[in-house]
């Protein structure tokens, strides 16, 4: 493993911990005032306090558990989605291709972030509308890139022995198709969760994600912008949390991509 | 005394393997031009002829690197020259024809732009003494229309058109050396005979020296002087061409030599058997494209048809049409008598598993992820419900009649050499106990010495099991090797059909005559003789078919 | 007609299909709702008078292909509708607004594109050596920022602690080009960052792809100099990939301005766009998301059609 891959598999593996343990580490309540407001780092409160005089440290724990599960749970989604159609499409072709393909090209010919401003502003803030808006205009995405290598594999002899075989859809998909997708599919669940985290964040930053007073990082950074022209860094620690956790993934994503593109030997 | 042009000294070159480590590629090669002769540099793929060659122009590919040796050419060192003297010998004094001239020609340029570049560049010639003299080469390898050939963008030429084009790139500079590296490789062997005889009058016109790359020595011997021969990165022999030919003294040159070993005997047609296969006048089509038109024939048990033609002559079509894969037009395919169902969806599973196919390129045919147990042990349980202790036996039995230990089971096929997939290829067609296996170049992706292996074990199953074969091929020597009957194909029409014998003793159909008169022979000379008999020919008002007609 | 015209004539024609699907997709997103969108639109405050009267002013007792076609000529003759919030025509609200962030995405560009270009030309060269290494690395780190967190950075570091440029970015109508370039200096520098690393990383793996041609190995066997093989050989084969590159990320520029916008308090179209959403003012949404859409779909159209011309087999056909 190469040195940069062991920072992002570090990175990563803190970023798991504190959201499946945030809650339980974190020394305050989400939501509750503890100090006044923007107070220095200090031992009781070692990253300080917020706008609201909140524990920083602790909504930020809050907020992993949260923004990371929610960007999670939208990834997983929208890889569900996306990768049983472009599977369908790649193998069935034809019309249903044709159609599947047409309608992302539809979508797609929006830029995601425009078409999800237009569609909350008429759909309730919650957590579930979030993440299937997210995951949604997410799948696009991860449908062509199933879709296109699922075909680089559909029109392989093997598949056609199999075809000439008689054997069904179902074998063709999951024991043909599928096991020979996988690792450029992995790489890219890792690129499409940075996304789904970018983007969360940036709606959450711009006020039409998860809504206050939960803990969520994008928020977090939007509740303290002001402090910033008082010379307070206090905005810029969710935003780096933000940061580091997507060039974790990325490091992680790179190595995993140029260890497949190297020839296979056993 | 002639003078020697280039000597190339105990040469060892390394390339950087997959673990990171350095193997060689080229180990000790030594060789020696004189001026005005050309060398063959023959061997199989991964023999390191290319990097050889390359060499002689003080090149290395990405990744590669010269460890040790010497390189001399008019007796001035390559070997740890600086760039900049290197450069001025590349395309000047040393030039290089490409294997595939279609990816080396830049698609932004035209050709004559391209071909007078050198010459210009390395100030020999003046634009227009350039421009004259690719015109002037354009004649003298036979390129249509030459005053205005040069005018066009490699996209807007055909194959055979752009390697001679290629040809004329590496002969304006008036270089002292020019390396071809497999140029007709990538043609049909109609074609191939043409741009063969054109660099060969060429060479001898221009008195060039050469050095001849290609993996077919029938080919080589009817350019080369001498002949090196090359396996591995190591030099096997090297000697005149005549014996080479005729004497060689290495067990691995007279393999190369004797070509095809396999011999099928043969059989007289039996008089009325019932065919296992017939194909009765297909019509078939991708869109609006007609590919096949009005197909007629019938395969017997234990025989082989041999289908031949060239690349877009509908013979692998043929093929998906008898499987299902495409369905006809017109026309219907028959199966014992029963007419079968045109799609693939609409047959029984006893109509699928009486039809196999094996393919030209095992890499592809096997999945990458299934152990080989898996892969023949498929159709086993697929078609005849074996269980998971009776599928094991029979697979390590079908291992051992094509020729593997029973231990391959539990192998991936990244395992496997070339040959060893392409036997678990044919285990698998032949577990599902087939009528008919139909073989789509099967040999053409294997180095000869392993395809002579298969095609002798595909001879021993069918006297075994007394199956089937339709084989589809570009290769005449196979055919003469192994097939009962023929049929030959050209743009989606058979041309001529009938046992063996009757096709391949003459007279012949025109294209027939041109096929089989293209294929290079495994004799000095030959290119000449065949060039006089055609001219002559000719000369006599006969009716001679060339490439071009096609 | 000559098939080259014939291909950019067909690109056309789909770039209108598109924007007219884009317009259906865009309309249709607010009518997404299984409920009433008045009750949306105001929440919990809906009374029944204000209910009936966003009802009327969205024309909900008509049906939705009815309101979606006088959307569509509306939006043809110019007509984008009037705000639900302060009952101003939209057109007005949004013209100042579309100038200033076309000069902030130009800018961004006219700074981002050189530097992106040769940054990828230069990490080509060296491919694999120390240079591209650090750029591979520099540029893999700003892909994963937020948009945010760059501009805060920026804001921290170049207007709270040097002083060197404001931290807000206000422009007005009739101010001095220098001013101008001045009040946005930290948002075009945020944009540049972002949008470079793409642009560079694009360019370089287009300039790798053909640098691994045979065609020019061939260069390099017939003894010429690195500069020319790659001012006439590479280039110009890498042309139609690095205008593509640049086209695409020009769109996506146009789209990350939203978020920078808002960091800086630009008075942008993003800006107004993310409040119209806040306040549920739909039909602003409406046609400012058709205005970013459109803007998009139109930069692509011009990579595509750009891209086929640069193209040699298709500017020369058989």
């Amino acid at each position: 493993m190469t040195p940069s891959a062991a920072i992002g598999f570090v990175i990563v593996g803190v970023y798991a911990l504190a959201a499946l343990l945030g809650p339980w580490l974190a020394p305050y309540g989400e939501a509750e005032i503890v100090a006044d407001v923007w107070e220095p780092f200090s031992a009781a409160h070692p990253l300080g306090t917020d706008n609201l005089g909140r524990d920083m440290l602790s909504r930020l724990l809050w907020g992993a558990t949260r923004t990371i599960g929610v960007a999670l749970a939208a990834t997983m989604l929208s890889f569900l989605i996306g990768m049983s159609l472009g599977y369908l499409a790649a193998v069935v072709g034809g019309w249903l291709d044709q159609l599947l393909s047409r309608a992302v090209d539809a979508l797609m010919a929006i830029p995601t972030l425009i078409f999800a401003l237009v569609v909350l502003a008429v759909l309730p803030p919650s957590v579930t509308i979030l993440v299937l808006v997210i995951a949604v205009l997410d799948s696009t995405r991860v449908f062509r890139l199933a879709r296109a290598v699922a075909m680089d594999v559909v029109v392989m002899d093997f598949v056609e022995v199999a075809r000439l075989r008689g054997e069904r859809l179902g074998w063709i998909v999951f024991r043909e198709v599928l096991p020979n997708t996988l690792p450029p599919l992995i790489a890219e669940f890792g690129l499409r969760f940075c996304f789904a985290f970018l983007f969360l964040s940036s709606l959450s930053f711009l006020g039409l994600g998860i809504q206050p007073p939960a803990a969520d990082w994008g928020g977090m950074v939007r509740d303290n912008a002001n402090a910033i022209s008082f010379g307070l860094v206090v905005p810029l620690i969710p935003a780096a949390a933000i940061a580091l956790l997507t060039i974790g993934v990325n490091l992680v994503v790179d190595w995993q991509l140029e260890r497949s593109a190297r020839p296979r030997r056993t | 005394m002639t003078e020697l042009l280039l000597s190339i000294t105990d040469l060892h070159i390394a390339a950087r393997s997959e673990q990171g480590g350095l193997q060689e590629i080229v180990n000790g090669v030594s060789l020696r031009l004189e001026h005005g002769t050309v060398l063959g540099l023959i061997g199989e793929s991964g023999a390191g002829k290319s990097t050889v060659g390359l060499a002689a122009l003080g090149y290395t590919r990405h990744g590669c690197r010269l460890l040790s040796g010497s390189i001399r050419l008019n007796g001035e060192e390559l070997f740890g020259a600086p760039y900049e003297k290197l450069r001025q010998i590349r395309g000047a004094r040393v030039t290089y024809v490409a294997q595939s001239a279609a990816a080396a020609f830049d698609p932004a340029h035209r050709l004559e732009d391209q071909i007078i570049e050198s010459a210009v560049v390395h100030g020999i010639l003046s634009p227009e003494e350039a421009r004259r003299e690719a015109r002037r080469l354009y004649e003298k390898l036979r390129l249509p229309d030459p005053d205005n050939f040069g005018r066009r963008y490699p996209h807007q030429v055909s194959g055979g058109q752009l390697q001679r084009a290629m040809t004329v790139m590496a002969m304006v500079p008036k270089p002292d050396l020019v390396v071809f590296d497999e140029p007709t490789t990538a043609l049909d062997v109609t074609t191939q005979i043409e741009v063969l005889a054109a660099i060969k009058a060429a060479i001898r016109d221009e008195r060039l020296a050469a050095i001849y790359i290609t993996h077919d020595l029938a080919l080589v011997a009817q350019i080369a002087d001498r002949i090196l021969v090359l396996k591995d990165g190591r030099m096997v022999e090297e000697g005149a061409t005549e014996d080479i030919l005729k004497r060689p003294t290495q067990p691995y040159t007279r393999a190369l030599v004797q070509v095809r070993r396999v011999h099928k005997p043969s059989a007289p047609q039996p008089a009325a058997q019932e065919p296992l296969l017939e194909v009765r006048g297909v019509d078939a089509a991708y869109g609006a494209v007609p590919v096949l038109e009005d197909i007629w024939l019938r395969l017997c048990r234990g025989r082989t048809t041999a289908v031949v033609g060239e690349s877009g002559s509908g013979k692998s079509t043929l093929a998906r049409v008898i499987t299902g894969l495409l369905p006809p037009r017109r026309g219907e395919v028959r199966l014992l008598g029963e007419p079968l169902p045109p799609g693939l969806r609409q047959r029984n599973r006893d109509q699928l598993r009486r039809i196999q196919l094996v393919y030209q390129m095992p890499d592809v045919a096997l999945n990458p992820r299934h152990k080989v147990e898996e892969i023949i042990g498929r159709p086993l349980s697929f078609y005849f419900g074996l269980g998971a202790e009776a599928r094991r036996r029979r697979v390590e039995e079908l291992l051992r009649a094509v020729e593997l230990a029973p231990e391959f089971a539990d192998r991936y096929p990244g395992e496997l050499s070339g040959g060893q997939k392409q036997r678990v290829c044919i285990a698998r067609a032949l577990a599902a106990e087939p009528d008919v296996i139909i073989c789509d170049e099967v040999t053409s992706a294997l180095d000869v010495q392993v395809a002579d292996a298969v095609l002798r074990l595909l001879l021993d199953l069918q006297a075994a099991t007394g199956v089937a074969y339709l084989f589809i091929t570009h290769d005449l020597a196979t055919v003469r090797a192994i097939a009962d009957d023929i049929v030959v194909m050209l743009d989606g029409r058979i041309v001529e059909q009938g046992t063996r014998e009757d096709i391949l003793t003459p007279p012949h159909h025109p294209y027939t005559d041109l096929l089989l008169s293209s294929v290079p022979e495994m004799e000095v000379g030959w290119l000449d003789r065949i060039l006089a008999e055609r001219a002559a020919r000719k000369a006599r008002g006969e009716r001679i078919m060339e490439a071009a007609d096609r | 007609m000559h098939p080259l015209l014939r291909l950019v004539v067909q690109r056309l024609l789909l770039g209108v299909a598109t924007l007219w699907v884009v317009s259906l997709l865009i309309f249709a997103g607010t009518e997404i709702l299984p409920g009433d969108v008045a009750e949306a639109i105001l929440g919990q405050a809906a009374t029944p008078e204000a209910v009936a009267a966003i009802r009327r002013d969205l024309g909900l007792d008509r049906p939705a292909w009815e309101r979606y076609l006088d959307w569509l000529f509306g939006l043809m003759r110019g007509d984008l509708g009037t705000s639900l919030t302060n009952r101003m025509p939209i057109a007005e609200l949004i013209a100042g607004r579309l100038e200033n962030t076309l000069f902030l995405a130009a800018t961004a560009a006219v700074v981002a594109v050189p530097i992106a270009i040769a940054l990828g030309i230069l990490a080509a060269r060296f491919r694999e050596r120390l240079l591209d290494k650090a750029i591979s690395v520099l540029t893999l780190s700003s892909i994963s920022m937020p948009e945010f967190f760059i501009g805060y950075l920026l804001i921290f570091i170049f207007a709270v602690k040097l002083f060197w440029a404001p931290s807000i970015a206000s422009v007005y109508p009739g101010m001095a080009l220098a001013d101008k370039l001045y009040a946005v200096s930290l948002p075009v520098a945020t944009l540049t960052l972002v949008v470079v690393a793409h642009m560079m990383r694009m360019t370089r793996a287009a300039i790798i792809n053909v640098m691994a041609s045979p065609y020019i190995e061939m260069a390099e066997l017939k003894g010429l100099t690195r500069t020319r093989i790659i001012l006439k050989h590479a280039l110009p084969n890498a042309l139609a990939p690095i205008i593509n590159v640049v086209v695409i990320n020009l769109a996506y520029l146009v789209v990350g301005v939203v978020v920078v916008e808002v960091v800086f308090v630009y008075p942008g179209l993003g800006q107004l766009m993310v409040d119209a959403v806040a306040k549920r003012d739909v039909p602003v949404v409406q046609a400012t998301g058709m205005l970013f859409a459109a803007t998009y779909v139109l930069l692509n159209l011009a990579a595509d059609v750009l891209a086929i011309l640069a193209n040699p087999r298709l500017r020369h056909p058989r």
